[in-house]
């Protein structure tokens, strides 16, 4: 099942810490606090494996702000986390100030917007890597368990592996956590796999020694 | 390690044929990127990679290395706490931390610890202005 080789699961991994990091930096300047990323996690899973991953960390109710990417690959991106923090979110973004019914009013939109510049942000430092353009949809909220986040639809060809990577972000100071997460189906897989050959190619495949002789 | 140094105007500024640079990242991609600009700018240069803190200060210890290229968000002890220790070894050494990750505290606490900080993806400009800084402040002394 490794349809991604070691160096381009390595380059897969490097591409989305790279467009979370950048991602993470414009989430600091909204909320003017340090976020916190944890190492991307990549893995080619099930839908059902995916929904497990999260729902072992999270049992409570999620809010997450998704959009669509379509292209050379298509797939979800997501910005996940407990519907709990979802209003510490919200006031963070909006600093701070606004009364609670204020903010319960502007939630989903400030949610949405949030989503869209971190989401986007991290799309398109990947597509700009791999030289290609993502048409990206207008964020949507979903509430729900992990399986109403990630059981959307499910492919017509009974394909059942998605390309599930996550990374966690947190704020100490607002107790805020949350991941982000892309899912895509094994098509958009073949496709990648070329692409990020592309890249790798682009890196120059220099070996260079690792141990020291003097 | 300063009487290393040899002449070779070739780029403007001393430079010797034996400088030995640590790339430590835990991408093997991102570590190809940054030995291709380097080896591009300074073919010369000898190339020592580590994939992870551990393995980098194995390397720095058991010979004196000149520049240390560090990633910044990688798993177990950070860029920023490689810096440090290898800086600890050779306070002189000229470090520079990688990451895309540009928030305001992490450049902060790179530059406290006495590194520079390169955006990531890395360009070759980027890099070879912080080499160039580098071997000049290595000839020069420590400013």
């Amino acid at each position: 099942m490794s349809v991604l080789n070691d160096l381009e699961l390595d380059a897969l991994t490097e591409l989305v810490n790279i467009g979370v990091s950048g991602a993470a930096a414009s989430l600091r300047e909204m909320v003017g606090e340090q976020v916190l990323l944890s190492v991307p996690n990549v893995a080619l899973v099930s839908r059902d494996q995916a929904v497990k991953i999260l729902g072992e960390r999270e049992s409570k109710k999620l809010v997450a702000v998704h959009q669509l990417f379509e292209g050379d690959i298509k797939g979800r991106a997501l910005l996940i986390f407990p519907e709990t923090k979802s209003l510490e979110l919200v006031r963070a973004v909006t600093g701070g100030e606004l009364p609670l019914e204020d903010i319960i009013e502007l939630e989903q939109e400030a949610l949405a917007e949030t989503g869209n510049v971190i989401l986007n942000g991290c799309l398109a430092t990947m597509a700009n890597m791999l030289q290609r353009s993502l048409k990206m949809s207008l964020p949507e909220i979903l509430r729900g368990e992990s399986e109403q986040l990630f059981g959307l639809q499910s492919s017509a060809d009974g394909e059942d592996v998605v390309l599930f990577l996550y990374i966690n972000f947190a704020m100490r100071k607002r107790d805020i956590r949350g991941y982000i997460a892309m899912l895509m189906d094994m098509p958009s897989l073949t496709a990648l796999k070329t692409l990020l050959g592309e890249l790798i190619e682009r890196a120059g495949g220099l070996e260079t020694r690792t141990d020291v002789r003097t | 390690m300063k009487k290393r140094y040899v002449s070779g105007a070739s780029r403007g500024y001393e430079y010797c044929m034996s400088i030995k640079v640590l790339i430590v990242d835990d991408s093997k991609l991102a570590r190809m990127s940054v030995a291709k600009a380097l080896n591009a700018s300074h073919p010369d240069w000898i190339r020592i990679e580590a994939a992870n803190a551990d393995e980098a200060l194995e390397l720095a210890r058991r010979s004196p290395i000149d520049v240390a290229l560090l990633d910044f968000n990688m798993p177990g002890r950070d860029g920023l706490t490689l810096a440090a220790e290898l800086l600890a070894l050779y306070p002189e050494l000229p470090v520079a931390v990688i990451s895309a990750n540009h928030q305001v505290e992490i450049v902060n606490r790179a530059r406290e610890a006495g590194a520079s900080f390169l955006s990531k993806p890395l360009t070759a400009q980027a890099l070879n202005d912080f080499l160039e800084a580098s071997v000049m402040r290595t000839k020069t002394g420590h400013q």
